[in-house]
């Protein structure tokens, strides 16, 4: 069974956090890393940075501008994470755009990712159709699971749609917008939290995009399996440094 | 075997819609009504109407004597400087803004590079008293003031794109973002036939009015609806889309599209995208584009703001690929030349984008009684400050 449907198992509400390889400086992917699980986040979105994140709002804009001037690259990645499995237990998945894997080579770049022990990737801008019509079969040769996004927009029929073919866990979008906005949560988007929840999908959900604190992370493990912090955890990188990481995770939950 | 979009956008091996399921509910509604919209009687009328009586069609298909005499073979103009607001980006918003109101939209964002389909967009909304937010480079904003100036008189809001390399693919990220972020009420009015699935082939049908009009004028001018030639430029490609389009697929019609190779291609100061692209995605669609040897995208360059785009619409890719198009790339220093050629010729200042396609006679001969169309897509006020500071004047 992989990392991410153990993981997902337990009744614990999962904490994961996404950074951007190769942020603040090229060497701090591994660090960064193993400070998360020892900090006790269950599971890690490492961001592979792209010239144009359409998805994204500035701060990971620029944290991936960032690390490209810093030389990362996708074999660099791969490179980095070689021996992470040393050392490092928690579901491990990249999340990137598809551009830079199409040019990788998908085949290579899936091989790569069960090389490194990655358990799963996240893909905003491959299709699920074109996904399951090209790519499906390459994936699970590998064993690696691809995630898929929901967002308040999405049709029922296409939630079931996008539950059928899924495996580990939705990605919830928690709103229509990019990453990194923080208005924090209306009653609307409760309502398509308890929306979802109340649709039994087979696979858990997960929620994204704009959470950002202790708050947020507690209203939508209220109606999800976990929460996925990313930009405040950027932001946190960009201000504080890569050495108080325990105590970013320590403030957002009750341990 | 055609050379137009299939069902599902794909341009033989390009196209498609490569989008974050965010976009998908917005692409989606539009991509399952554009069609059908397109056909209503009463969408055709008002198309139509004012493609005629606002835009100032049919735009005259002119022989151009002097220049002919030159080359030594039969060229015509497709007079698409003529149209409103200066270029043919025009026909596109006009149909663009008539398919947000008829899907209820009632507030248009676009992207813009030169300006120009910034100001045919902020011209539309003004037109139906719809709100336009227009996003814009950074360093655009300033290269473009007089574009700026008009937009904000137009009564649109021009919103600096801050992020990349703040030039057009940035704006046009930027606006993607703002889509994300309004997906109920916003229309996406796209410049160019670029971007995901259904814009390439939407914006190529408003744009087919200029193939459409040729051959009927050439059917009265020279006896027949078909030039030997179809000569265009292309940045993202809606001008030569709309030039080829009823052209595409009769083999005894020469396509030839023109890149603006800047420096010269190999200098690094490019935008020759077929020559320089790979295969790859942006802005939602799968097509040839500059990029690094690990896939990310670079900015490419050229004297005319309008081709500086690292891509290529997939129509045009697909055109490349299959041999159909001919594809050549033109200097800045080729291009303006000829631009001041045309002037000099011809009494017609020319964008810069549209000198590029009249550069290629210097070394691209044709034979003597061979008809030549070339789309003079635009006319070269909004170039002057460039004209005057390239040649001293
Ligand atoms: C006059 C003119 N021609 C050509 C272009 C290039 O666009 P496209 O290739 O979409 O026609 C532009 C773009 O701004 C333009 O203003």
């Amino acid at each position: 069974m992989n990392r991410i449907n153990k993981t997902l198992n337990g009744d614990k509400k999962l904490l994961s956090i996404y950074f951007t390889a190769g942020y603040p400086k090229l060497e701090d992917t591994v660090k960064i890393i193993k400070d998360l699980e020892t900090s006790g986040v269950d599971f890690i979105e490492i961001g592979l940075p792209f010239s144009d994140p359409l998805a994204d709002g500035p701060t990971i804009q620029e944290s991936s501008t960032q690390a490209l001037k810093n030389g990362m690259t996708t074999n660099m990645l791969f490179n980095q994470l070689k021996d992470i499995r040393e050392t490092v237990k928690i579901p491990l998945i990249i999340m990137g755009y598809f551009n830079p894997m199409l040019q990788y080579g998908v085949e290579k770049f899936c091989q790569k990712c069960q090389e490194a022990g990655i358990d799963g990737l996240i893909i905003p801008d491959l299709p699920v159709n074109v996904y399951n019509e090209e790519y499906k079969a390459i994936f699970e040769h590998y064993g690696i699971i691809n995630i898929f996004l929901i967002t308040p927009q999405t049709s029922e029929e296409r939630i079931r749609f996008i539950d059928s073919v899924s495996d580990g866990f939705i990605y919830m979008v928690s709103s229509a917008s990019v990453t990194g906005s923080t208005k924090g949560f209306g009653e609307d988007t409760k309502a398509y939290f308890k929306r979802i929840s109340a649709m039994n999908l087979k696979n858990p959900q997960i929620i994204g995009f704009g959470i950002n604190d202790k708050e947020t992370f507690n209203q939508a493990t209220e109606f999800a399996t976990g929460a996925i912090i990313g930009s405040a955890f950027v932001k946190h990188l960009t201000a504080s440094g890569t050495n108080k990481t325990s105590s970013f995770i320590k403030a957002l939950r009750d341990l | 075997m055609t050379y137009q979009a299939n069902e599902k956008g794909y341009y033989g091996d390009f196209g498609g819609a490569f989008i974050p399921e965010m976009l998908y509910p917005n692409v989606e509604e539009l991509r399952s009504q554009y069609l059908d919209i397109m056909k209503e009687e009463s969408f055709q009328k008002e198309f139509n109407y004012l493609l005629k009586e606002y835009v100032g069609r049919p735009t005259p298909l002119y022989f151009a004597e002097r220049f002919s005499n030159k080359y030594k073979t039969k060229v015509y103009l497709k007079r698409e400087d003529l149209c409103h607001t200066g270029a043919h980006k025009i026909n596109n918003t006009v149909g663009q803004i008539l398919m947000a109101k008829r899907l209820g939209k009632t507030r248009i964002i676009a992207e813009t590079g030169a300006g120009q389909h910034g100001v045919a967009t902020a011209t539309v909304c003004a037109l139906m008293g719809i709100e336009c937010i227009v996003y814009m480079g950074e360093v655009d904003i300033k290269r473009q003031a007089p574009n700026v100036a008009r937009m904000k008189m137009l009564g649109a809001t021009v919103v600096p794109a801050k992020s990349g390399s703040r030039t057009l693919k940035d704006a046009t990220n930027e606006a993607i973002r703002d889509w994300i972020n309004n997906p109920v009420d916003t229309h996406y009015i796209i410049g160019s036939v670029v971007g995901p699935h259904p814009y390439p082939d939407m914006v190529a049908r408003f744009q087919a009015v200029i193939s459409e009009e040729i051959k009927i004028q050439l059917k009265e001018k020279e006896n027949r609806e078909n030039p030997d030639y179809v000569v265009a430029c292309v940045g993202g490609g809606s001008n030569a889309a709309g030039a080829y389009f009823h052209y595409l697929d009769n083999p005894e019609v020469g396509i030839i599209a023109v890149e603006a190779a800047g420096k010269g291609i190999y200098t690094g100061e490019s935008a020759a995208t077929s020559a320089l692209g790979k295969e790859g995605i942006i802005h939602g669609s799968k097509t040839l584009l500059m990029q690094t040897y690990d896939g990310q995208i670079t900015e490419p360059y050229s004297i005319s703001a309008g081709l500086d785009y690292p891509g290529v619409g997939p129509m045009h890719a697909n055109l490349f690929r299959t041999g159909r198009g001919e594809f050549i790339s033109i200097t800045d220093e080729a291009a303006m030349q000829a631009g001041i050629e045309l002037a000099k010729l011809e009494g017609i200042i020319p964008a810069i984008e549209t000198s590029h396609a009249l550069a290629i006679f210097k070394d691209r001969k044709f034979k003597e009684d061979d008809i030549v169309v070339v789309n003079l897509s635009g006319r070269g006020d909004k170039d002057l400050s460039t004209y005057i500071d390239y040649f001293n004047l």
